[in-house]
């Protein structure tokens, strides 16, 4: 689908080229006036310079090109790009200083109602909101580069931000610096690859609402909170990178009520806790990568049918936590570097069930003024007495086909 | 007094038992650094191996070596030396004895390690802890005649302050889960040295986050200046109140 929604967009671009007018907008020209004598199906391009217009409004389908990289300001009061066509390409153009309001949601560029929109390797400085997809369908955002300056959640705007929006394709980004790297609000049927989402100041990727969506490859580095995934269904995962989400309220991934997802092949890396579930059933999590972590997984118990095989579980403080006594979840075929067991019949698994709950993890969940504890001897003397004979913590949670090598992911 | 503290140090310095626990603790604080690729780990582990050996130590070396001096203590008393003058002697010959093989043993490999100013915490720990004990261990050798009993209540005392008293936190915690015991617990802490240098260390390394709402408390308590002002004005507590009750105690005592 990717594919076909981006041989569209290319496919737009290059009958425009072939049959329409090329308008040449010089520094200190105007764009918008450019717009205005055009006819839908032309083409617009912008020589280097700096062009303060106070919202440019493409209200007809055009494309338009920047040559190295021409300045739009906007000079922190006006929205900058509006796109109300159908498509609509925006290639090459720095885009700066977009205005920042209270009451509106002032972005770089806004998609409004638009169908076939592509936002290519462009430039994003310093805007409040970068690109904002208010009903779009069939976007592609890509290979662009945004980054702000912001310091708190309030003075801030989204990176990308999608709100009722479907079949968008987000690739080959950089997002740094902003409230969320990416926010999705009841989209749906969308891609998100490739990205690279850094040190933005809430969550690096935000999803609401959003059902049947696929993320892929991306990395998510030094957010404030992580990953958030709340409310959606079908929302599949595969081969991203959680690193260095380190905070008192920090995570890998944050999953709260979410249903029949897929999280397979990713990274988890020194994150205070790298899956937070809640609420969640029907999810498949495997072939994953724990390392270095605060918490493996904090499952809650309000969480159901779901299975946790096949995983990684390397160096983590704790590898699962949980708060109630109630397993409705899976644990079988993971390797755990903490595995003591045997393997007499050498069939690479181990002949004694592993129980990945640490007696600690379950007393801070219920009473969390225990993590004075933490490190204390004490606890260990207890966790080795728990191991022996498992009185605490549930029965039933337990690997009872723990790995005993790491499995090649 | 400073040549109680001298003969003291020296005659210590060769004892050969102050040799192997610098040794031990060079051993320990190098090849976890060269095991461990990773320095904050390698601080961790030292910190867990520190908070048990450096008390344990650190109590049964005192009790034994002023039983073992009980002799040359009595000769001194008969010399026209006032009593507390003699036992602050042995007591800081005693402690500055114990700090030179800390000093060799944890602090100069992290200095050539990892230096770093968690490295210095660490050291600085110690020493408190091992003054800390050195203290307790002076009281209980002063309180009881026996040689046995002395060297039990030290061990008792080390004991209580390394698990028993973690124990009855986890006790009081379960029994009053009800109540917000978050602040209460920072008032808890100051209760036992080894905690409060637990949880100070702890504060310093980014493992911290880990520690949810608890943590956050501990790291605006003690975190300020003015938290690390009580910490360490709790810690001189700990060091002067066994030694000054002891000192008392030995002043009116039969020998």
């Amino acid at each position: 689908m990717i594919r076909q929604l981006y041989i569209l967009v290319l496919l737009i671009a290059a009958t425009v080229q072939g049959n329409a007018t090329i308008h040449l907008v010089k520094a200190g020209e105007s764009i918008q006036a450019a717009i205005k004598k055009a006819s839908a199906g032309d083409m617009i391009k912008v020589y280097p310079g700096t062009y303060r217009e106070k919202g440019i409004l493409i209200d007809k389908q055009l494309v338009l090109i920047g040559i190295d990289f021409p300045v739009l300001d906007g000079e922190k009061k006006y929205e900058i790009l509006t796109i109300t066509a159908d498509h609509v390409v925006i290639e090459g153009f720095e885009i700066i200083r977009s205005g920042y309001s209270s009451m509106d949601e002032l972005a770089a560029v806004r998609i409004k109602e638009a169908n076939y929109v592509g936002v290519r390797k462009n430039r994003l400085r310093d805007n409040f909101f970068g690109i904002y997809c208010q009903h779009a369908r069939y976007a592609l955002i890509s290979d662009n580069h945004i980054t702000s300056n912001g310091t708190s959640e309030l003075e801030a705007g989204n990176g990308i931000h999608a709100w009722k929006s479907d079949h968008l394709v987000i690739q080959n980004n950089f997002i740094s610096g902003h409230r969320d790297g990416i926010y999705f609000e009841f989209v749906t049927e969308s891609t998100i690859t490739n990205n690279q989402s850094h040190k933005n100041i809430r969550y690096g990727l935000h999803f609401m609402f959003s059902h049947q969506d696929i993320y892929t490859q991306n990395t998510f580095s030094e957010n404030g909170a992580g990953v958030a995934v709340m409310y959606s269904r079908q929302v599949t995962m595969f081969h991203n990178k959680f690193l260095d989400n380190w905070g008192s309220a920090a995570y890998g991934i944050l999953l709260k009520d979410i249903s029949d997802s897929k999280a397979a092949f990713n990274e988890f890396a020194r994150n205070t806790a790298a899956i937070y579930m809640e609420g969640s059933s029907r999810l498949s999590i495997y072939a994953n990568r724990f390392v270095q972590n605060g918490y493996g997984i904090r499952i809650q118990a309000s969480c159901d049918n779901n299975t946790i095989s096949k995983n990684n579980f390397i160096a983590n403080s704790f590898d699962i936590a949980t708060n109630g006594s109630l397993v409705l979840n899976s644990f079988d075929e993971n390797y755990w570097d903490k595995y003591e067991g045997y393997d007499l019949d050498k069939d690479g698994v181990g002949d004694i069930p592993y129980r990945p709950l640490s007696l600690f993890a379950l007393i801070v969940e219920r009473n969390n003024s225990a993590m004075m504890l933490f490190r204390s001897p004490m606890v260990g003397l207890l966790e080795r007495a728990e191991k022996i004979m498992p009185g605490i913590t549930p029965e039933k949670l337990k690997d009872s086909k723990p790995q005993m090598k790491p499995l090649p992911l | 007094m400073k040549k109680i503290i001298k003969y003291s140090l020296l005659d210590i310095l060769r004892n050969r038992i102050i040799l192997a626990y610098t040794l031990l603790l060079a051993l320990v604080s190098i090849s976890l650094f060269l095991l461990e690729d990773n320095p904050a780990k390698a601080i961790m582990s030292l910190l867990n191996i520190s908070l048990l050996i450096v008390p344990l130590v650190s109590s049964i070396f005192c009790t034994i070596y002023l039983y073992n001096s009980a002799e040359f203590i009595e000769l001194l008393v008969a010399q026209p030396i006032k009593r507390s003058r003699l036992l602050w002697g042995v007591y800081l010959g005693m402690i500055t004895a114990l700090l030179v093989a800390l000093l060799l043993g944890i602090g100069l490999p992290l200095l050539i390690l990892h230096p770093a100013s968690t490295s210095l915490h660490l050291f600085l720990i110690s020493c408190a802890l091992t003054v800390v004990f050195a203290s307790l261990a002076t009281l209980s050798a002063v309180l009881t005649r026996d040689k046995a009993k002395g060297i039990g209540l030290s061990l008792l005392l080390w004991f209580y302050f390394t698990f028993i008293f973690d124990g009855l936190v986890l006790l009081v915690l379960f029994q009053l889960a009800d109540y917000p015991l978050d602040t209460a617990m920072i008032g808890m802490s100051m209760l036992n040295p080894i905690d409060m240098a637990r949880i100070g260390m702890l504060l310093q390394l980014d493992i911290s986050a880990m520690m949810g709402l608890t943590g956050a408390l501990f790291q605006d308590f003690f975190g300020t200046g003015a938290g690390l002002l009580l910490i360490t004005f709790v810690m001189l507590i700990w060091m002067a109140f066994p030694i000054l009750l002891a000192v008392r105690r030995f002043k009116n005592k039969d020998l």
